[in-house]
């Protein structure tokens, strides 16, 4: 196979993904423009940042006037089991150019690297077929994010607002359950949950999940090496 | 706008880090065991600390009664994700229960 039938074949893997990318990119793009972001400011966005979650997120802080550095480390720490993924990929990319690996990282998302991951358990792929896969979904994500931020005023009601900032939400619970497959993380999630919502309640500013988070692994960490595990 | 501007290239930045680094030096360096064991925690943990506060207590206020949509399109969403492990139906009939509890 050629390169190019190599990232063609990636490319077309992503379908799924795009299918899937083109309605939330959307969401956070009518969102963002909403929230009064112009259109230029949306695409940029997508184009450096391009993280599903956290640029929901991001748009909702700014919307709520958070500063600048809460939403820089929320953002943060959202993206921070992208660490997790990068990790197991290196794995199966051991004889990759190594020029690539930058593009590749920039372009890791739970999606691809969930569908990535699949492909490279079934045999080997070259760097070709990797770039058409993450490629393709990034354009969706850019496109669904623009096509958001165009027509997204035409869904400037209460009703479809308050829908479309659900479509985070929804995410997130699905990231969530496909990854309750360990009791330790199911006493993570019910852990972090909860202190989430009691910061939430009693503590003023946006820093409760950060708060949430840094707690429950600390917690989950003293608990594993008090119980001789680590 | 220069607030703006500074947010997407932080973001930018901190999203790019931990996507990159360890696919690019895990060969070389190895990460301590105790690191590992709470980084395992960070993607459930800020998960269930985004989702919960967001739909059980919308402005500050606990409500977990068919008043408040998201708490009841969060239990559709996570059967849906539960039974069908697929994204996108649970994104779309999530945002559906939600559009349609307004009309109630």
């Amino acid at each position: 196979m050629t390169s190019l039938q190599d990232f063609l074949a990636g490319s077309k893997k992503a379908i799924p993904i795009v299918l899937g990318y083109l309605p939330l990119g959307f969401a956070y793009g009518a969102l963002a423009s909403i929230a009064g972001i112009s259109l230029p400011y949306i695409l940029i966005m997508s184009i450096l940042v391009f993280a599903g979650s956290g640029q929901f997120i991001a748009v909702s802080m700014l919307a709520a006037g958070a500063g600048a550095l809460s939403i820089i480390m929320t953002v943060f720490l959202v993206n921070l089991r992208h660490l997790l993924m990068s990790a197991s990929l290196s794995t199966y990319l051991q004889k990759f150019p190594r020029k690539v690996l930058p593009l590749i990282a920039f372009w890791l998302t739970d999606e691809s690297f969930a569908l990535a991951s699949g492909e490279l358990q079934e045999g080997e792929k070259n760097q070709f077929f990797l770039l058409g896969l993450f490629g393709t979904a990034y354009l969706g994500w850019v496109i669904g994010g623009g096509l958001g931020g165009i027509f997204g005023s035409l869904f400037n009601s209460e009703r479809a607002a308050f829908t479309m900032e659900y479509a985070l939400y929804a995410m997130f619970i699905f990231l969530l359950v496909i990854q309750l497959k360990q009791k330790k993380f199911i006493f993570a999630a019910v852990c972090a949950g909860s202190l989430s919502l009691l910061f939430y309640l009693i503590i003023p500013g946006n820093w409760y999940i950060i708060m949430a988070t840094v707690a429950t692994a600390t917690i989950g960490v003293i608990i594993e090496k008090w119980k001789g595990l680590l | 706008m220069e607030r703006l501007a500074l947010v997407i290239l932080g973001c930018a930045v901190v999203t790019f880090l931990p996507r990159f680094l360890p696919l690019y030096i895990l060969t070389r360096l190895k990460i301590p065991k105790i690191a590992v064991a709470w980084l395992s925690y960070v993607p459930v943990a800020v998960m269930a600390a985004l989702v919960i506060p967001g739909i059980t207590a919308p402005g500050h206020k606990i409500n977990l009664t068919l008043t408040n949509a998201y708490f009841i399109a969060g239990f559709a969403a996570f059967f849906i994700a539960w039974r069908t492990k697929n994204m996108l139906l649970t994104v779309v009939s999530g945002m559906a229960v939600v559009f349609l509890l307004q009309y109630l």
